[in-house]
């Protein structure tokens, strides 16, 4: 496939190791090479340590890798610091709690979301003008949270807090979205509401993400493609067409071809 | 009875300005940083140097404020860039300071090892304030003026600070404290915000220091020996009172309430015959209670809000 665009994400021979040079060494990612085409949306798969995490907070840069370069839309950004690489990148959590500020306001975290990239000056945090954007914005995610600006956000619930995370996420549109099982501690009902809140964001947007999930059936429903990982390298590919007549057997099927063993992710079959 | 009550309200207000130093690091950036101990000394001893040297007493109090700026800064440096724990990282920078002050006051005195400095028949803030013209015009002692001075700084902290944790970087500092992981998210650089947290925090510590020094007219290099749980019985009696208050200003002005009554509660123990020397237990028995207490409380608010949220 020739790629006529300049690769909104491309991962060249990543490769990272935990507790390197003692006798624990784990090698986690050993050589990951992925391009992902503006507008992609790559749901990824894999079973419990297959590394995908580790991908999503090496693209972040949570640490540096080992080997390998990352960049994003043609910027090389293998030696940036996490938060200057924030400029680019809209990130959710599996933990609730880890995407926002839990002592302040939701119009609080929204302000310093909106400033994600941005010099942070001495001018003032939160103007009117942008408490009434946010409240337009907090509508569409119909919780009601527009009438709540002014709470904390620790009172709210684990899928509110998710979905305002979203939102903080894409309020600078980010060039990349990363969503590390965001959905997973949440309530099916909840996790299905906050799912699709995310094709909506992602569409209207029109950005490219990276979304892991544990669950099969998700990870065929969302997105244009589809990543597999197993043992730190990425074992299956699929888009298009292909994708799109994926059911879990076949991915099970697949799964056990390529890397030779069961699939072992408990949760992965439920749901 | 009624001096008494003055002077303790006087050293409320000096402290208080140490319980918002605190306040600052303790609460704002959840960080115990123990570079205040040593902090108070150094804003005593750079004031103390300074006033023997016929500086501007009010510009001593703001060189002392800077000076407690690079100290916190530099805990803030060791804690961030180097990766020692913050507790660490306090202590190192308190046990370097204890020699630190000693050299400061020792160029008052061109005597090595001087340990304390005397500021007695020295003009300091509170004379001149007395003796200025507006000092003549409201007829004003220089207990008045202590006490007039302590409320001017107060009130004008809390001013600064309340604007400052509502500007933008302000916003980061606090968001730092509460989340690290989603401020790097966001784009905040946690070292910078951290040190500069530390620096505001140890440069209000300072000034205490600059306050006390010539309120008590003498910088001594062990004064500050028990600071940090001065700061926070400050801030916990504080709390206490308004334990319902949401806005940040009120929080502040809790603090410095919080302080005063301390001040006035040590003021009279003291004054019944308590030994001096058994403050510092009682302080530390208070804020060990009142932290179970606190923590107890927010373990109970822990459990009822878990149960019942609704959908989403
Ligand atoms: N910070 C870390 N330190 C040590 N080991 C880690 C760290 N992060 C992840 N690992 C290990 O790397 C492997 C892959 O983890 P992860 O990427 O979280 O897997 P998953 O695919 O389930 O998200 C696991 O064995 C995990 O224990
Ligand atoms: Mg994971």
């Amino acid at each position: 496939m020739s790629e006529p665009l300049t690769p909104m994400l491309s991962l060249k021979g990543i490769q990272k190791s935990f507790h390197r040079g003692t006798v624990n060494q784990k090698d986690v990612l050993k050589g990951i090479d992925l391009d992902l085409a503006p507008g992609d949306f790559v749901t990824i798969i894999g079973g419990n340590g297959a590394g995908k995490s580790t991908m999503l907070n090496a693209i972040a840069g949570v640490w540096k890798v080992d080997g390998g370069t990352i960049s994003v839309d043609g910027v090389d950004v293998t030696a940036t610091s996490e938060h200057k690489r924030a400029k680019y990148l809209g990130r959710v959590f599996q933990d609730p709690n880890m995407g926002t500020a839990s002592n302040m306001q939701i119009d609080e975290n929204l302000a310093l979301a909106a400033r994600r990239g941005k010099l942070r000056t001495l001018k003032w945090g939160l103007t009117s003008g942008e408490r009434a954007s946010y409240r337009e914005q907090l509508k569409m995610l119909d919780l009601g949270l527009e009438d709540r600006m002014s709470t904390k956000v620790g009172l709210l619930s684990g899928g509110q807090r998710q979905a305002l995370t979203l939102l903080m996420a894409t309020l600078q549109r980010p060039k990349l979205l990363l969503l590390d099982e965001h959905t997973a501690a949440l309530d099916p009902k909840t996790a299905a509401k906050v799912l699709s809140l995310t094709d909506q964001l992602i569409e209207e947007n029109h950005l490219t993400a990276l979304m892991v999930t544990h669950n099969m059936r998700d990870a065929i429903a969302h997105g244009n493609r589809l990543i597999m990982m197993h043992d730190g390298h990425i074992i299956l590919d699929i888009a298009g067409e292909e994708k799109k007549k994926l059911t879990v057997e076949i991915l099970l099927e697949k799964f056990s071809q390529t890397s030779g063993s069961e699939f072992v992710n408990d949760r992965a079959l439920l749901g | 009875m009624v001096d008494i009550l003055l002077s303790g309200t006087t050293q409320g207000l000096i402290w208080a300005i140490l319980a918002l130093g605190v306040y600052v690091s303790y609460r704002v950036l959840d960080i115990a940083d123990l570079t205040c101990e040593g902090c108070i000394t150094l804003g005593a001893s750079v004031t103390a140097l300074l006033l023997w040297k016929e500086v501007n007493p009010w510009l001593a109090v703001l060189i002392a404020f800077l000076a407690g700026c690079i100290a916190g800064g530099i805990t803030g440096v060791l804690h961030t860039k180097m990766k020692i724990p913050p507790i660490l990282a306090g202590i190192l920078t308190m046990i370097s300071l204890y020699s630190i002050n000693i050299h400061i006051m020792s160029i008052a005195t061109e005597k090595q090892g001087t340990a304390n400095l005397s500021l007695l028949r020295i003009d300091n803030l509170y004379t001149d304030f007395s003796s200025s013209k507006l000092g003549e015009l409201l007829n004003m002692g220089k207990t008045n003026a202590a006490l007039l001075i302590g409320v001017i700084f107060c009130v004008g902290i809390i001013a600064i600070l309340y604007w400052f944790f509502g500007t933008e970087l302000g916003s980061s500092i606090r968001a730092t404290g509460n989340n690290e992981k989603m401020c790097r998210a966001q784009g905040i650089d946690t070292d910078l915000t951290k040190i500069i947290g530390l620096a505001l925090s140890n440069g209000l510590i300072a000034v205490s220091g600059a306050l006390l020094s010539q309120y008590q007219g003498y910088s001594d290099v062990n004064m500050g020996v028990g600071s940090i749980v001065i700061g926070l019985a400050s801030i916990i009696i504080g709390e206490a009172i308004f334990a319902r208050t949401k806005r940040f200003a009120i929080m502040l002005i809790g603090i410095v309430v919080g302080s005063v009554i301390y001040r006035l509660v040590v003021s009279l123990v003291i004054f019944s015959g308590m030994p001096s020397t058994d403050l510092k237990v009682m302080t530390a028995v208070v804020v060990i209670v009142a932290l179970c207490l606190t923590s107890f409380a927010s373990k109970v608010r822990a459990k009822s809000a878990k149960g019942g949220k609704g959908n989403v």
